[in-house]
């Protein structure tokens, strides 16, 4: 990515999905300035990760819209989708593929150039593993799912709980994968329980809480409002 | 010709998959083979089963290949990665050609190692043209590839998916099975009155329905509506 390609302005106005009769989001408004990295936090329940997936284009709103860059996301959403990123709780990986493999499906998919030693380095994995990805720990498939999704150079880097799972050293690699990414200017958004963890790589924090947009502040308040 | 570049991605992907772990392939052939071996042993007289040889091969195709097309959505759900080929994006036309060209491509691999074990086993005289009998197990592959990917793609997403596959599966393919079922006897059994071409040309034209209508549906399966 480079100057020439920076983040994507998110607007999201009145936005509301169900699952059946549920409303899981309730007319929600949030704006994301182009190059913000903003931590959202919330319960369980409060709609954090339906939220990321409409703005994955995973899902369609049900009520009112999001806007990228001015465009409307759900009619734009081919032309979109190649610059958003998406790390969710479920990895995407092929099981049976090795870590390599998987990098090179995901590149192939995608019509990406793929150097997977540099990305396997990047997300500290071995890049002489052969084992097939059934075998890896939970961090390591987490570590993995991070480098399928660097493959892109996202302008939209949306990650669902990102530090879960991984040790001192994969949060410190998740961290640095977040500091690199807003050195150019990619607009994130990402959802934490635990926004001590996360704040050092935020610009901007909001809570979500029953499907809206509870408060909106700064990083640090969002630690100073979780802590006991 | 981004969508050719996705199909052939996603082929390959899905042969790698099969290569690195090829438990769908050799349960696709032992399953159908096991029903071949089955219906031999009980049957009574070598003329009945040299008459049942292209019926018997096509029920063991049929249902060998319900069970993989299930498995094939399979390894897209474990992880999740269906949604995540939507997002890449892979466009669901290219998913949906590439999936169903993969199932297609293992469904007429196993029917043609079968074939020589069927010929065998049932005591087969091959009276008619092997040109035809390679075609028209190609063509009934085909024919049975393309709904079972899209039904698939359908039912993976349901609870109870490896029986609801069957109860659709079946009613969409019987005709192409039957005309597949009809060209391979007649090839084996010797064809005087020239019948297998005009069955071909059935398989042929059920093909082309079920390749285009799925590929058209299929966008609906794998988006949110």
């Amino acid at each position: 990515m480079s100057a020439a390609n920076p983040g994507i302005a998110v607007d999201v106005a009145g936005l509301a999905r169900r699952f059946g009769p549920r409303w899981v989001l309730k007319r929600l408004d949030l704006a994301v300035p182009a190059g913000e990295s903003l931590l959202i936090t919330g319960p369980n329940g409060s709609g954090k990760t339906t939220l990321l997936r409409c703005l994955a284009t995973a899902l369609k709103p049900h009520e009112g819209q999001i806007r990228l860059d001015g465009d409307d996301l759900w009619r734009a959403r081919d032309r979109f989708r190649g610059s958003i990123a998406f790390v969710s709780h479920a990895t995407r990986l092929y099981e049976d593929l090795s870590a390599r493999d998987n990098l090179v499906v995901w590149a192939r998919l995608g019509g990406l150039p793929v150097d997977a030693d540099s990305l396997l380095r990047r997300v500290s994995l071995p890049v002489d593993r052969r084992d097939p990805v059934r075998t890896f720990s939970a961090g390591m498939r987490r570590r993995l799912a991070l480098a399928v999704a660097l493959l892109k150079t996202p302008r939209l880097m949306l990650l669902d709980e990102p530090f879960t799972a991984l040790d001192p050293e994969g949060r410190a690699l998740v961290g640095a994968v977040l500091d690199d990414l807003r050195s150019r200017h990619a607009t994130i958004v990402l959802t934490s329980h635990h926004p001590e963890e996360a704040a050092p790589y935020c610009t901007a924090a909001a809570h979500l809480d029953d499907g809206r947009i509870a408060w909106r502040g700064t990083p640090a308040e969002a630690v100073a409002k979780a802590t006991p | 010709m981004i969508v050719f570049r996705q199909i052939g991605a996603v082929v390959l992907k899905d042969l790698l998959v099969e290569l690195r772990s090829p438990t769908r392939l050799s349960s696709l052939f032992f399953y159908a083979f096991a029903l071949l071996l089955m219906v031999a042993f009980a049957s009574s007289t070598t003329d009945v089963m040299r008459r049942q040889a292209g019926g018997v091969l096509w029920i063991g195709l049929l249902l060998a290949s319900t069970r993989s097309f299930d498995q094939s959505f399979q390894a897209e759900h474990d992880e999740g990665a269906l949604e995540g080929l939507v997002l890449w994006p892979v466009r669901p036309v290219a998913l949906y050609y590439g999936k169903a060209l993969a199932n297609a491509l293992s469904v007429s691999v196993v029917a043609l190692a079968l074939l020589p074990l069927l010929i065998a086993l049932y005591d087969v005289n091959m009276r008619g043209d092997v040109g035809q009998l390679v075609l028209g197990v190609v063509l009934g592959a085909g024919a049975l590839a393309a709904p079972g990917t899209l039904l698939a793609g359908i039912t993976s997403q349901a609870r109870g998916a490896s029986a609801l596959l069957p109860l659709l599966l079946f009613p969409t393919v019987v005709p192409a099975v039957l005309a597949a079922s009809r060209v391979t006897t007649l090839v084996m059994e010797g064809d005087p009155m020239g019948q297998a071409s005009a069955w071909l040309g059935v398989v042929g034209a059920l093909n082309l329905i079920h390749w285009t209508a799925s590929g058209l549906l299929f966008r609906w399966v794998v988006e949110d509506a």
